[in-house]
Order: structure tokens, then C-alpha cells, then sequence
């Protein structure tokens, strides 16, 4: 087992942990505003993917995009930035927890209508196909996803044109407040994968070196044969849907047995079982982490709001002459031009 | 100057484009071995292959999705829906995507990306074939929104279009494509935001466009019998509007009508009513009026679906009316 590889995965892992713990503080201390969805028990699914694939790869992610920014693009006080809504976030204060951005390292956004980014996915892996680019796209959603007439259609299109995306359910049991068994008519979604037809895989989304394993597999395989994947993550989120969910339809002891497989623990006494660290190194990293989000923290309330005066940048892309040169055209010279 | 169809302008306009650009492509339903369910894209499968013209299946949400996507990541899709009825399934792409991921990444996402097809009311097809849908995206700040009425017009606004930087819904009259009219032979574009001048007159402005634009000229004509001369503009986009040519005309006419084929209530012409009202209040010798389709969902039987479309009649009675003659 490679050591820098299984520690590396530990500290991405617990930086997305403390980083959210304190996104849950400073949202009740109300520097946060909005909808936060934490990502807190999910954490092995976004660090053991994206260490299973390219920086050049595309990530689309879902408006629970904090742990996939993080492990993708590893800023922090970008991300801490945006959720204060200042100047200095990775969407500039305009997108917000839900709304992550880091086009130069092709983390294509986190995107908040469920199911509407699937066909984007599908569409940046067309674009990949039609230039002859080795790129694949991942595309994380959560099991509410697989009802949507979008994801349908997504995974269809991807199929019919065996496109290089590998679409990623992380089933966290709720679709917000609801049990999985009570709005899907199958007990994995992954079986849905049969129908277009497509490759499907099951993974303990509690355990990184699974993940990576089939995400490394499931690229490769995309990468040289241009095919999708449908991979379902079994997995579970600590907190409720979001900081307005205390998360009551759920009882205290499937809390506690789902924590006893928190998938950093679980990495934690795989790494004490092979002798790669002790506790105190991995202690360390833990400290680190807490360390760099203090700074992120410090980051984001000194990074200044966003001028008013940039209201209404960026809503069209420059350059847009067209717009300019109808004033100064007289009317007069028109009626002239005018066809009577 | 030859004459063309107005769909043999729109198909000009793509062929044109995708051999200057190898990153232009089209996509949608029966685009490529079918040659188009209204034969604008008639033999550009045969020019550009199947990587560049791609047929999907009835799929709306997905392939304008993928064109997002696609041009999310540089690539210049031309998404055609088989009517602009048909978009609605494909609403929430167009307004929660395409118009917003731009503004949302703080500036990142640059999405060059067109929406074409044809709008508007045929011949008795009924309620959910017939519909005007530019008021439904106009309003929406991040897209941009065209509606050409002449061949040429078509032609150059297309290849604009293609070329602008940003979601441009591209809405084509559904009975005009059979229409014919001058298209210079040389290479041009038509810039976005600017209007043109249909017809000059001094007595009363009427704006229109689309099929619009010719039952006002149609009126003109018949009103130029009694000597009443009105000066027909076509703003050609409607977002951004060329609000200026609007108020410039106004001024000299004092009054005006707009003509549109959409439902009145929430309709792109109460917004011009409104700009022309506190723009240019004290140049008003009447209240502008607007003269759209009724308020009604399309009916099937012919006297019926007549009695909804704001035609040369109707035009005429308002403009009568404005000018209290």
C-alpha cells in the first residue's frame, strides 16, 4: 500500500471534515447566508475519486459541492470566501455555497436544480469526443437525482453516443427528508444503468481506497473506449439536508451505527493496521487541517464584499459591440436605408 | 440581388458558419438524415457529416443540455428545437443554465451557444403548437433574444448569432420560411441590438416583428390610401432592445402602436409601452397601444384561430384609433 498516498488521502479527507464543521459555526454565528449543505460522512466518495483521475478531467457537481471543490481544487480560502460572500470566493460572492466554480482546474461548477447538470456532463464529455480529447467528465449526484426526467436523459444521450462521463450517485439514503425507500421504485439505483444499457458498480462510498479503485477503473476504461459508467456510492451524510434540517426522520441509533463507519476512522485504523502512521502523526494532520481553516476563516472575513458597482457585470460575455454601435447610428440614416 | 427563402437564409447562415469554424456544430431532432422537419438544414449532413450535424433523439432537456455543456467548454453548438413550442421541456436548461452560469461563476463560464427554431402560430394546429415563447426568454437577464422577419435579415442575425459570445434564443417565424426576399450575395452579418426600419412614414409608428412586420406593412399599404403614412420599425432583436430607434421614431410620430403575436398579459410589448411612456411621455399625442394575440389558448377550428391573431384589420382600427380619426 502506498504510504504517501494513503496519507494524502487522510488529510484531503479531513480538511473537507474540519472545513465543514466550521462552515456549521460561522453559519450560526450567521457570517453564512443562505442554503448549506454540509458534506460531512461523505467525504471518501469526492477524495477517493478525484485522486482516481486526472487534474485534467471535468468534475460537475451538485449544490453539496463543498468536499468536491475541496478535493478537486483544494483552495479553501476561495471556498470559505464564497460561502462568506466576499470578493475573494472561487465564484467572485456571486454563487455561494451552492454555486462553486473553478473553470482553469475544471471544476465545472456546483449546480443546484437536481438533476439539470446531468446533461451538461454528458454534454462537456461530447465536447471531449468531438475534439479527440482524452478528458472524462464526472458527474456527482445524490439518489434523488435518479428520478428526474434530466438524469434520464442525460445517461440516455451519454449511452447512445458512448460518451467518456462517469455518473456518480452518492446515495445518502434521504432525499432531503425522505427514505430512500419511499421515492424509488429499486433498491440501487445503479440497476437503472441496465436499461440504456451502460456499466453499472456498486461501492462502499464509506471507504476511499474502494472508490478510487472503481473510479480508476471506471476512467480508464472511458478514457480508451469511450463508454459511461453508472456508480452508486453507498453512503451517508452525519448532518441533515441542509442547516435548516434537523434531520428528526432519522433516529438516534442509525445515526450512531452509520458513524461507526465514518470513512475517515475507517481509513484512520487501516492506515494504524499497516504501520504507515501513528496517532499522533495522524493527529498532526488533523491539527493542520484545523490550522488551515482558521486561516481560511481569517481569509474570508478580511476579503472585502463585492463593489456594488459590479452588479451587473458578467451577466453577458464581452465583447458585445453589437450592443454599442446601434446608439450612435442616426435615425435619420436608417429611415434613409429603409426599404419604402 | 438574388432572391432567397427565408430557410434557405437560415441554411446559408449555418453552412457558412461551420466552414469558418470547425467548433460550430448542429444538433436536434431529424437535423441530419430527415434534412431538417422544416428543411432548414437540408443537405448539411451531406456537406458536414454526422460529427457535425447530429440528429438526437425527442430528448429536449438532454441535447440542449449537452449544448450547454458542450459550449461550456468552447465548442459553439447550434441546438435546434423542432418548434419552440417543444423548448418548454427544455425550460429549466435554458433559464437556469444557459442564462445564469456565467453571471454565477463570478464571470468564468463564457457559454457561446444558439437556440434556433421556429416560433409562433402556423395553421390550425391548436393550443401546445401554437404559441409565441420570445416574452417567456426575453425576460430573462444573461439571454439574448432574436426574431427575424426577411431573409436577409435572418441570414445575418444567424451568422451573428453563432458568433456572439453568449445563449442567443434565435426564434424564426414557422410560416415564414417559405417567404422569399433579397440577400446580397456577398458575406454580412447583422448586428444584434440594432433595428431597422421597415418602412418611414411621419404619422404613426408601428413596432412589430417576425410574421408581424409584414401584416403591419400590409396595413401601411392600405392606410397609405387614406394618406396616412406609418413608419414600421422592426427592432430584429428583442434582447437587448434598440429602444433608441423606438424613441427617436416616437418623437417625430408622437405615436405608436406595437404589434406582437404573443398573449397581451406580461407581454414583451408592456415593457416597450412602458420605456416609450417614461422615455418619451411628453411627445405622446395618444396612449401607446398594443395590438396582440388574444388572450386565449390557440383553439383548433379555423373562424376561431382567426378571430386570435392580430391582423392587418386590427392593426388598422388602432391605428385609426390613435390618430382619433
Amino acid at each position: 500500500m502506498d504510504k504517501t498516498l494513503m496519507l494524502s488521502l487522510y488529510r484531503d479527507m479531513m480538511r473537507i471534515r474540519r472545513f465543514e464543521e466550521e462552515a456549521a459555526r460561522s453559519y450560526s454565528r450567521g457570517k453564512i447566508g443562505g442554503f448549506l449543505h454540509l458534506y460531512n460522512g461523505q467525504e471518501a466518495v469526492a477524495v477517493g475519486a478525484m485522486s482516481a483521475v486526472e487534474p485534467t478531467d471535468y468534475i460537475v457537481a451538485t449544490y453539496r459541492d463543498h468536499g468536491h471543490y475541496l478535493a478537486r481544487v483544494g483552495d479553501m480560502n476561495a471556498a470559505m470566501a464564497e460561502l462568506f460572500g466576499k470578493v475573494g470566493g472561487c465564484a467572485k460572492g456571486r454563487g455561494g455555497s451552492m454555486h462553486y466554480f473553478d473553470v482553469a482546474k475544471r471544476f465545472m461548477g456546483g449546480h443546484a436544480i437536481v438533476g439539470g447538470h446531468v446533461p451538461i456532463a454528458t454534454g462537456i464529455a461530447f465536447a471531449s469526443k468531438y475534439r479527440g480529447e482524452p478528458d472524462v467528465t464526472l458527474c456527482f449526484f445524490g439518489e434523488g437525482t435518479a428520478n428526474m426526467g434530466a438524469f434520464h436523459e442525460g445517461l440516455s444521450l451519454a449511452a447512445l453516443w458512448k460518451l467518456p462521463v462517469i455518473f456518480i450517485c452518492e446515495n445518502n439514503l434521504y432525499s432531503m427528508g425522505t427514505p430512500l425507500y419511499r421515492t424509488l421504485s429499486v433498491e440501487d439505483v445503479a440497476v437503472r444503468a441496465k436499461g440504456y444499457p451502460m456499466a453499472q458498480e456498486i461501492v462502499n462510498g464509506d471507504d476511499v481506497l474502494e472508490v478510487r479503485e472503481v473510479i480508476r477503473h471506471a476512467a480508464k476504461r472511458a478514457r480508451t473506449e469511450s463508454l459511461p459508467i453508472l456508480i452508486e456510492a453507498k453512503t451517508y451524510r452525519f448532518r441533515g439536508h441542509s442547516m435548516s434540517d434537523p434531520a428528526k426522520y432519522r433516529t438516534k441509533e442509525e445515526v450512531k451505527e452509520w458513524m461507526k463507519r465514518d470513512p475517515i476512522r475507517l481509513l484512520a485504523e487501516r492506515i494504524y493496521a499497516l504501520g504507515i502512521a501513528n496517532e499522533e502523526q495522524l493527529k498532526a494532520i488533523d491539527e493542520a487541517a484545523k490550522q488551515e481553516v482558521a486561516g481560511a476563516v481569517q481569509f474570508a472575513d478580511e476579503s472585502p464584499s463585492p463593489d456594488t458597482a459590479t452588479l451587473f457585470d458578467d451577466i453577458y460575455a464581452e465583447p458585445d459591440q453589437h450592443e454599442q454601435d446601434e446608439k450612435v447610428v442616426p435615425l435619420e440614416k436608417r429611415r434613409q436605408q429603409a426599404s419604402v | 440581388m438574388r432572391e432567397l427563402t427565408y430557410r434557405e437564409a437560415l441554411r446559408e447562415a449555418m453552412a457558412e458558419e461551420m466552414e469558418r469554424d470547425e467548433r460550430v456544430f448542429l444538433m436536434g431532432e431529424e437535423v441530419g438524415h430527415y434534412n431538417g422537419a422544416y428543411k432548414v438544414s437540408e443537405g448539411l449532413l451531406d456537406r458536414f457529416g454526422e460529427r457535425r450535424v447530429v440528429d438526437t433523439p425527442i430528448a429536449e432537456t438532454g441535447f440542449a443540455g449537452v449544448g450547454i455543456g458542450a459550449a461550456m467548454v468552447g465548442l459553439r453548438p447550434i441546438i435546434e428545437f423542432m418548434t419552440w413550442n417543444f423548448s418548454l421541456c427544455a425550460y429549466d436548461q435554458l433559464v437556469n443554465n444557459a442564462a445564469k452560469l456565467r453571471y454565477m461563476s463570478g464571470g468564468q463560464i463564457t457559454l457561446p451557444i444558439v437556440f434556433r427554431g421556429p416560433g409562433g402560430a402556423a395553421h390550425q394546429l391548436a393550443a401546445q403548437h401554437s404559441q409565441a415563447v420570445e416574452s417567456l426568454y426575453a425576460y430573462v437577464p444573461g439571454l439574448k433574444v432574436v426574431a427575424p422577419s426577411t431573409p436577409a435579415d435572418a441570414k445575418g442575425l444567424l451568422k451573428t448569432a453563432i458568433r456572439d459570445e453568449n445563449p442567443v434564443i434565435f426564434i424564426e417565424g414557422e410560416v415564414l420560411y417559405g417567404h422569399k426576399g433579397p440577400v446580397q450575395d456577398e458575406e454580412y452579418q447583422v448586428p444584434l441590438g440594432r433595428g431597422d426600419v421597415k418602412r418611414a412614414g411621419q404619422d404613426v409608428t408601428i413596432v412589430a416583428w417576425s410574421k408581424m412586420v409584414q401584416a403591419a406593412l400590409d396595413a401601411a399599404a392600405e392606410l397609405a390610401k387614406d394618406g396616412i403614412e406609418l413608419e414600421v420599425l422592426d427592432p430584429r432583436t428583442l434582447r437587448p432592445l434598440d429602444d433608441r430607434m423606438i424613441f427617436d421614431s416616437v418623437k417625430k410620430t408622437n405615436r405608436c402602436i406595437i404589434v406582437e403575436e404573443g398573449w397581451p398579459f406580461a407581454g414583451l410589448g408592456a415593457e416597450i409601452a412602458y420605456r416609450i411612456m417614461k422615455e418619451g411621455f411628453d411627445y405622446l399625442d395618444a396612449p401607446v397601444v398594443r395590438v396582440t394575440g388574444e388572450d386565449v389558448p390557440m383553439p383548433y377550428a379555423k373562424n376561431l384561430e382567426h378571430e386570435v391573431f392580430p391582423g392587418v384589420e386590427k392593426i388598422v382600427r388602432a391605428v385609426r384609433a390613435v390618430l382619433y380619426s
